[in-house]
């Protein structure tokens, strides 16, 4: 392979952090100055972490490459290397042409601006200038199909024709390598449709592009060649079609959540959560349910010392951090005395309103006075996608966060709440 | 922004200081202009007066001084008008102060973006800068229209102007630059800033003159505050009867000012590839 069909060369790339093993860590500069005139000499334990080591792989001019491993893998690292965003610690890129990079649909839109207003802003985000935006301004505009709205303030836009517009300023920045992150994820699955041709079109124009997808449909429809990233290391490189079953097959040993080599973790550590998991109602492990269905969250512990009256928390979050529930032992009166060694303490949910999409669990241990254990983002699940209601329809992105069980019905007459009055009379 | 085909882009880890890539910056001028953009056209929307605000805010704010030096302390300088003596000051100290509280917020307050887009994160201030320059630009065509009132014609230091608006924002930016780095690992600044930057009005002779402080301070006041030279000297070169400072004091202040920035921009540098990783 000549070095003129290069469009990115990633040679023994890795991204190391630094966690700092010290909670009380100062964050303002008084608490910083303090603590270094008390304690000159005091050495702050810190442990790195390589969330990337050792990836060397090539890309092809105009290849659809997909990067593909479960989260955490490194492959947002990855991405936000060579969109040059943070910097990596070791290891070299060479990239041959300019870079594009979207890693969310509508980066620095703003609400008070104009649609019209936010294709410039948008466009100079990503890296166009003025001329080319104005020269692919109709193009844009006709691709998200807002003509009519150019002049709203975008806060006016429904979601849905917000992330078209912010889609369709991307899909035509003019870069040689054009970087995705999961935006597919978003909009109904017409547009995604449209964003897969338009993805296409990109490769087979003799451009570059790297995308990262858990949608493994789209991967399979638009890339020839995968790479598979584990644990922050290459584990796997070549045709999509292998690397799509290479990393299913390795789905199931990831169906545990395995804590212990969790050091984000916070908390005096008598008792630490170890290990979590879902069971489903057939009783097997899975990470998906579907609404409303029965399961339990196992959480497997380790207690140095007998401990009275633990309380445990299961903490539901959207991947953007929201709380969405607290499954909290406390809140029922339930607490449990434990001796030392290990044991599992399993919550049983009756079931979950909540609309297809993942979600995040945090774990927390705690007693009456003490805070043990918790693990922040101990794992992902999904709700996946269910007819809910019997009628031949999956639940969309933009109804709403939960779910409900509802019926509509119906009642003659002409008195406005008539059934309301109705119903209170009867009370 | 024209992709070199062909030539590579390397990417390493980098380490100690880096220079300024001053082309890179100007491929990214667009940018610099749309945020400027967007920063004009958000701030005077949903108003009622709108860009008429960029006017009445030194005028006001150059009242109040003027009630407060000039009649309650009794402090009015020599010369024909105080109004337009306070006003002329204000405006160099609001280019000051507005420029170096959106630099020291630049990347905090843009956080969302750092950790999503990359671009020369210089591009923030500067474009902020670039948004305090217009809101000045406007101020000082008032300047002009108050001065004919008063019938004062400005003599050839007109032309020096522009040299006294660099000093004051290289100074601003410099100052800037080394807080909002500083910022990104200890948020205090954002409250100290604040406390700090009215107190520097006080201390710089924008509703007073050099002149009305006993002569054995002077050296020292000139020393300690390297905004006072321009200010005089920005309002020297437009009011006539007020005097310029004296020439070695102008040249001190330049060059702390230069130091300022250089130190600045640097300090900006050396901390920018880890703000993605902090912010």
């Amino acid at each position: 392979m000549s070095s003129s069909a290069l469009a990115i060369a990633i040679r023994g790339v890795g991204k190391k952090y630094t966690i700092r093993h010290d909670y009380t860590a100062p964050t303002t500069l008084g608490e910083a100055i303090v603590r270094r005139v008390r304690h000159p000499f005091a050495r702050i334990e810190r442990e790195q972490f390589w969330a990337l080591r050792d990836v060397s792989f090539d890309v092809r001019r105009g290849e659809a490459l997909a990067l593909i491993g479960t989260n955490g893998a490194g492959k947002s690292t990855l991405l936000k290397i060579l969109s040059r965003i943070t910097e990596m610690s070791e290891g070299q890129v060479d990239l041959y042409g300019r870079v594009g990079s979207l890693l969310e649909v509508g980066t620095g839109f703003n609400q008070e601006l104009t649609g019209r207003e936010n294709v410039f802003l948008n466009g100079a985000i990503l890296g166009m200038t003025r001329a080319e935006i104005r020269r692919q301004f109709d193009a844009i505009v006709a691709f998200a199909g807002v003509e009519r709205f150019l002049d709203t303030p975008v806060k006016h836009y429904s979601s849905g024709m917000y992330v078209r517009l912010a889609f369709a300023v991307a899909a035509h920045l003019r870069s040689e390598i054009l970087i995705v992150d999961e935006v597919l994820a978003v909009g109904d699955v017409e547009f995604q449709r449209k964003c897969l041709g338009k993805m296409r079109d990109v490769a087979s124009d003799g451009r570059t592009v790297l995308l990262v997808s858990h949608n493994m449909a789209a991967v399979a429809n638009l890339c020839s060649r995968a790479v598979v990233l584990r644990a922050g290391r290459l584990a796997f490189d070549g045709d999509v079609t292998h690397a799509i079953a290479e990393y299913s097959a390795r789905q199931d040993a990831t169906l545990v959540g395995n804590l212990r080599e969790r050091h984000d973790r916070v908390g005096k550590g008598e008792i630490r959560s170890t290990s979590i998991a879902i069971r489903g109602s057939d009783g097997e492990l899975t990470r998906a349910v579907r609404p409303y269905e029965p399961f339990d969250i196992v959480v497997s512990y380790e207690a140095k010392v007998p401990l009275a009256s633990v309380d445990i928390s299961i903490n539901i979050e959207t991947p953007d951090g929201s709380r969405l529930v607290t499954l909290y032992s406390a809140f029922k009166n339930e607490s449990f005395d434990v001796e030392a060694g290990t044991g599992t303490l399993t919550c049983s949910v009756a079931g979950l309103p909540l609309r297809p999409d993942t979600y995040t669990i945090d774990v927390f241990l705690g007693g009456k006075h003490a805070f043990y254990d918790q693990v922040e983002r101990a794992m992902s699940f999904d709700v996946a996608p269910y007819d809910v209601y019997g009628s031949g329809r999956m639940p969309q992105w933009n109804e709403g966060p939960l779910l409900a069980s509802y019926r509509w019905h119906t009642a003659a007459g002409d008195r406005e709440g008539s059934g309301l009055s109705a119903r209170s009379a009867r009370s | 922004m024209i992709a070199k085909t062909g030539a590579a882009r390397t990417l390493r880890p980098t380490t100690g200081w880096v220079a300024i890539d001053l082309h890179e910056l100007a491929d990214f001028k667009d940018l610099v202009l749309e945020f400027a953009r967007r920063d004009i056209k958000l701030r005077y929307r949903q108003t009622v007066l709108g860009i008429a605000w960029v006017v009445l805010q030194p005028i006001v704010a150059a009242g109040v001084l003027n009630f407060a030096f000039g009649i309650v302390a009794g402090a009015r300088p020599q010369g024909p008008s105080y109004f337009l003596f306070t006003f002329a000051g204000l405006l160099a100290w609001n280019l000051f102060s507005m420029t170096l509280n959106k630099t020291s917020l630049s990347l905090v307050g843009n956080s969302y973006l750092i950790s999503k887009v990359y671009f020369p994160r210089l591009v923030l201030p500067l474009s902020g800068t670039l948004a305090t320059l217009l809101d000045f630009a406007i101020a000082l065509v008032v300047l002009f229209i108050v001065q004919g009132f008063y019938g004062i014609v400005p003599g050839w230091q007109l032309v020096l102007v522009p040299f006294w608006i660099g000093l004051v924002l290289l100074l601003a930016l410099g100052a800037g630059l080394i807080a909002a780095a500083l910022t990104v690992q200890y948020r205090d600044i954002q409250h100290i800033l604040p406390i700090l930057i009215p107190f520097m009005l006080y201390a710089s002779p924008v509703a007073y003159d050099v002149t009305q402080i006993p002569e054995s301070y002077q050296r020292l006041f000139y020393l300690v505050n390297p905004l006072a030279a321009p200010i005089v000297a920005f309002r020297a070169s437009l009011l006539p009867a007020t005097p310029m400072p004296p020439t070695a004091y102008l040249a001190w202040s330049a060059s702390v000012t230069l130091a300022m920035f250089v130190l600045g921009a640097a300090v900006f540098k050396r901390t920018e590839r880890k703000f993605a990783d902090v912010v």
